[in-house]
């Protein structure tokens, strides 16, 4: 049995007391994407400036949920401000193979996970998050604001 | 009033434990535990008698049939409707509304209709309306909720006028709040309209007698009741019933069918295609059977007292560091207990209390309207039933302070 101490590590409580980037951008010039999580109402509006050079030069996010996909979304800003989109991308490849075998496990589906997501990519803090993965049914907590950060990096330009 | 260490011995999920610690289930605003009663009737039917119903003229599937029925008989009349023609059987309260939509709205509503639902209603009793409302540019109106989180009638009149349908709650799953459904009835019915009362929460909960609400619908679901998924019903008066197309088409809803067409089905089979639930509908009559013989008054009163003694508890122990949604008065509730925990989520508050086997809901319980009204994104929510006692409120609230300390006492 996993302890509380598992999911809640120091560093998430911390980023869920003093959420980093917390705001919003003005749209345009930066793109807007939302998530929702169905079972518990989180929810997640994510701000991106991107220049021209495909670097993102700042990042906010709103809206409100637990401390997992709170803390989760404020470390993702963290990780990926001043990264190109390309390293974005690796990061959310590799942030979603962590948690990606027991998120397929708990909908009944084949464990695939792409090893080689997590290959030279640094998850620094976010590895504090690997925890979560011993409570399923938190994984899409963890989860949301990556697969936002995907849907923003996927919007055009002027949305 | 309810003898609850004799009830706790009639139910095996009492034995269960989690992280070493007996099971404090307060969720059954969810969905209700079972009674071995319950269980033994389905396992004796799929044992012993067990055949389709309906069909064969064969002795298995007459024992299957009668006992099917027969249950459909005791429902009805638990829940006082006048023949058990009246009751059809569903998948569950959602299905019952759908069914209303599908069959009667679809009949009778025009573009420019108006239907009234009000703030405090279940995604059942909303998408729907609102379904049907983009389809056929339906208007819908809401009555809203006055600040004790009852429903603010002061613009019913204006809000009903020219109304097709009016469709409400008898019971808030999120609020607990008992709305009076007779003088609501009366109110939608003096406008001309149609009354549909979504009665999932309240049947479990409270003496019901659909004969003397005098509403046309009445939607409600066996698994919050004791009884198994799968199996809910729709009670409607037979004229009415009579008078609306039918709503899925398949086996058992027709009396002939020929190439150029069908005969439906008399009722209630007429809304009831294909091959029914009736394992479920079984475990179900048992069910009632059950809650008949506890009496509704005692299960009622005794739910009271518990939630009186909950709402004092969590108070008491957690003083402004609680929120509580609902009205505080206990004769003006039912047993859901909505609450805020200061500064921690639902789903944080409901993890930690997992930890002490405490099983309460965490979310926006299927009322995300009523959640942006109150503020909030998610509630917790503790739902007594009546194998709960004063022990399961004390550690509720002990975890609780726990939960609290653990966010906060770091």
């Amino acid at each position: 049995m996993a302890g509380l101490e598992d999911l809640y590590r120091e560093i998430i409580l911390d980023h869920y007391r003093a959420p980093r980037n917390r705001g919003e951008l003005p749209v345009p010039p930066a793109r807007r994407a939302e998530g929702f999580n169905p079972l518990c109402g989180d929810e997640v509006v994510l701000y991106l400036d991107v220049d021209d050079s495909g670097v993102i030069t700042d990042v906010k996010v709103s809206g409100q949920g637990c401390s997992i996909s709170q803390a989760s979304s404020s470390m993702m800003t963290a990780a990926i401000k001043g990264k190109t989109e390309a390293e974005a991308r690796d990061l959310i490849r590799a942030f979603k193979a962590l948690m990606s075998i027991h998120e397929s496990t708990l909908e009944g589906g084949e464990a695939d996970v792409d090893e080689s997501a997590l290959e030279g990519v640094r998850l620094g803090d976010l590895e504090a998050l690997k925890g979560v993965v011993k409570f399923p049914v938190r994984i899409k907590c963890a989860t949301l604001a990556w697969n936002t950060l995907a849907e923003g990096l996927d919007a055009p330009a002027d949305s | 009033m309810l003898d609850v260490d004799r009830i706790r011995k009639d139910f095996p999920f009492t034995e269960r434990e989690v992280n070493g610690t007996r099971v404090v289930f307060l969720d059954s605003a969810a969905s209700s535990q079972k009674p071995t009663v319950v269980l033994d009737a389905m396992d004796s039917l799929y044992r012993t008698h067990y055949a389709n119903v309906h069909r064969g003229v064969y002795s298995l599937s007459e024992e299957s049939t009668t006992a099917y029925e027969g249950a459909r008989r005791r429902i009805a009349t638990f829940i006082g409707a006048t023949s058990h023609r009246e009751l059809i059987f569903v998948r569950n309260a959602t299905e019952a509304i759908n069914l209303v939509a599908h069959s009667w709205a679809r009949a009778n509503l025009q573009p420019g209709d108006a239907i009234v639902l009000t703030h405090m209603e279940h995604h059942a009793n909303v998408v729907p309306w609102q379904i049907l409302a983009a389809e056929r540019d339906i208007e819908i109106r809401w009555v809203p909720l006055t600040p004790e989180f009852e429903l603010d009638l002061t613009d019913l009149d204006t809000l009903l006028r020219d109304a097709k349908l009016f469709s409400f709650t008898a019971m808030s799953n999120v609020l607990g709040t008992i709305n009076d459904v007779p003088a609501l009835v009366a109110a939608g019915h003096a406008a001309g309209a149609r009354v549909l009362v979504d009665a999932c929460q309240s049947v479990p909960h409270l003496p019901t007698d659909v004969t003397a609400w005098g509403a046309d619908f009445v939607a409600f679901s066996a698994h919050k009741m004791l009884g198994p998924t799968g199996i809910g019903g729709l009670w409607a008066p037979e004229a009415l019933l009579d008078a609306m197309p039918p709503f899925m088409g398949g086996g058992d809803m027709i009396s002939d069918v020929r190439v150029d067409g069908f005969v439906p089905n008399e009722l209630p089979w007429k809304f009831e295609a294909g091959t029914p639930a009736f394992v479920e509908g079984v475990g179900w009559g048992a069910a009632v059977d059950y809650l008949d013989a506890l009496g509704m008054a005692n299960v009622r009163a005794h739910e009271q007292e518990l939630t009186a003694y909950g709402i004092a508890t969590l108070t008491d122990r957690l003083g402004d560091r609680i929120r509580i949604f609902g009205p505080t008065d206990p004769a003006k509730r039912g047993g859901a207990i909505s609450f805020e925990l200061e500064s921690v989520h639902p789903h944080d508050v409901a993890q930690v209390l997992d930890e002490a086997a405490v099983c309460v809901r965490a979310g926006h319980h299927c009322a995300k309207p009523l959640m942006r009204l109150l503020g909030v994104s998610a509630t917790a929510r503790a739902s007594s039933y009546i194998y709960n006692d004063e022990a399961d409120f004390d550690a509720l609230a002990a975890a609780l302070v726990r939960a609290h300390d653990f966010f906060f006492g770091l």
